[in-house]
């Protein structure tokens, strides 16, 4: 009963339920955080609109991404990946969206945030429906936590309209 | 007699303890809906978010994949499953097909190249599960059986012998 390989024994599952039992804390602790985002994305300049040799269109674009996204950050949260989409929908697919920008936002100091920048991926159609085409764009933000549970949501901003014609 | 009741014994216990961890494996299986509910992080492609030896606990539903989501998914033909995050959805009008491309957060690349030989998309069925939670560094256990076999021959043995020489 009190041999080292009892006691040893003992104090592993000790230490291990109560390891356990605080990372179930830390991750319900983040749901006392309600954070109150805001992001603003301007598009600065439509860089070029083509239709490519496959027959699917694909453009690029330059935009204004602002955001501050420092409600987010709990004790808990080790980095919010944060990224940007185009939604849009054409005859053959009821939704389509394609990620256009993404980062990583280490810390709080960094959730503050301006950056212009042509899209990180492209932006290309299933088909040749993008002449002339509305669209959403959407901030979405993945808040990875240290321990726990991850968090998503997203902010739509709409309005968005293609050129009618290829330039 | 003693000797066989004490040995028979010895071997249902065995058997209860292996009998339970199945068992928590196949509810967990069942609540979070996916075939595998944890999956241990194996390479580097989702960092620093996710590092290896982290575990993700997954969870499927039939809700449509949307950007965005860190799904689990295997390619055709390979046992390994890979974790990244989805970058593309095009949803048909009328089925519920639909294509979707993904993405590891610290690869330059999107993941067509690790598609099968003229595979472009993904399709829900490939979608083993969500990523929803996770804990680091637990899963560097699993990554140390897998890649040095010899240490888990050594646990096994040695967990049977404490078995087989306990008292109780």
């Amino acid at each position: 009963m009190h041999s080292f390989g009892y006691r040893a024994n003992a104090l592993l599952t000790f230490s291990v339920t109560i390891l356990a039992l605080m990372c179930a804390m830390a991750s319900l602790s983040d749901n006392l955080n309600s954070p109150s985002p805001t992001s603003q994305i301007q598009i600065l300049n439509i860089n070029w609109f083509q239709k490519q040799p496959h027959g699917n269109d694909e453009v690029s674009l330059t935009m204004n991404i602002t955001a501050d996204l420092q409600s987010l950050f709990t004790w808990n949260t080790k980095q919010v990946f944060v990224f940007v989409a185009a939604e849009y929908e054409t005859p053959k697919n009821s939704l389509n969206q394609v990620s256009l920008w993404d980062a990583i936002i280490p810390t709080k100091e960094h959730a503050n945030f301006w950056i212009q920048t042509a899209n990180k991926y492209r932006f290309v159609d299933q088909g040749s429906n993008l002449r002339g085409k509305e669209f959403n764009l959407t901030l979405h933000w993945h808040v990875m936590p240290k321990t726990g549970k991850m968090f998503a949501d997203k902010i739509v901003m709409s309005g968005y309209r293609l050129p009618e014609e290829y330039r | 007699m003693a000797l066989i009741r004490q040995a028979l014994s010895q071997a249902v216990t065995l058997g209860m303890i292996v009998s339970s961890a199945l068992i928590i494996w196949k509810t967990l299986m069942c609540i979070t809906g996916s075939e595998s509910p944890v999956v241990v992080v194996l390479s580097e492609s989702m960092e620093p978010g996710f590092k290896r030896g982290d575990i993700l606990f997954l969870h499927m539903n039939k809700d449509p994949i949307r950007t965005g989501e860190i799904v689990v998914f295997n390619v055709e033909g390979r046992d390994i499953p890979i974790v990244h995050r989805v970058i593309e959805v095009h949803e048909r009008q009328d089925t519920r097909d639909v294509d979707i491309l993904t993405k590891g957060d610290n690869n330059k690349q999107d993941d067509r190249l690790l598609y099968s030989h003229g595979q472009h998309w993904l399709k829900p069925q490939h979608i083993l599960g969500r990523a929803v939670g996770f804990l680091p560094y637990v899963g560097w256990v699993t990554i140390v059986m897998t890649e040095k076999p010899l240490v888990k021959y050594i646990l096994i043995s040695a967990l049977a012998l404490l078995v087989i020489t306990s008292k109780d």
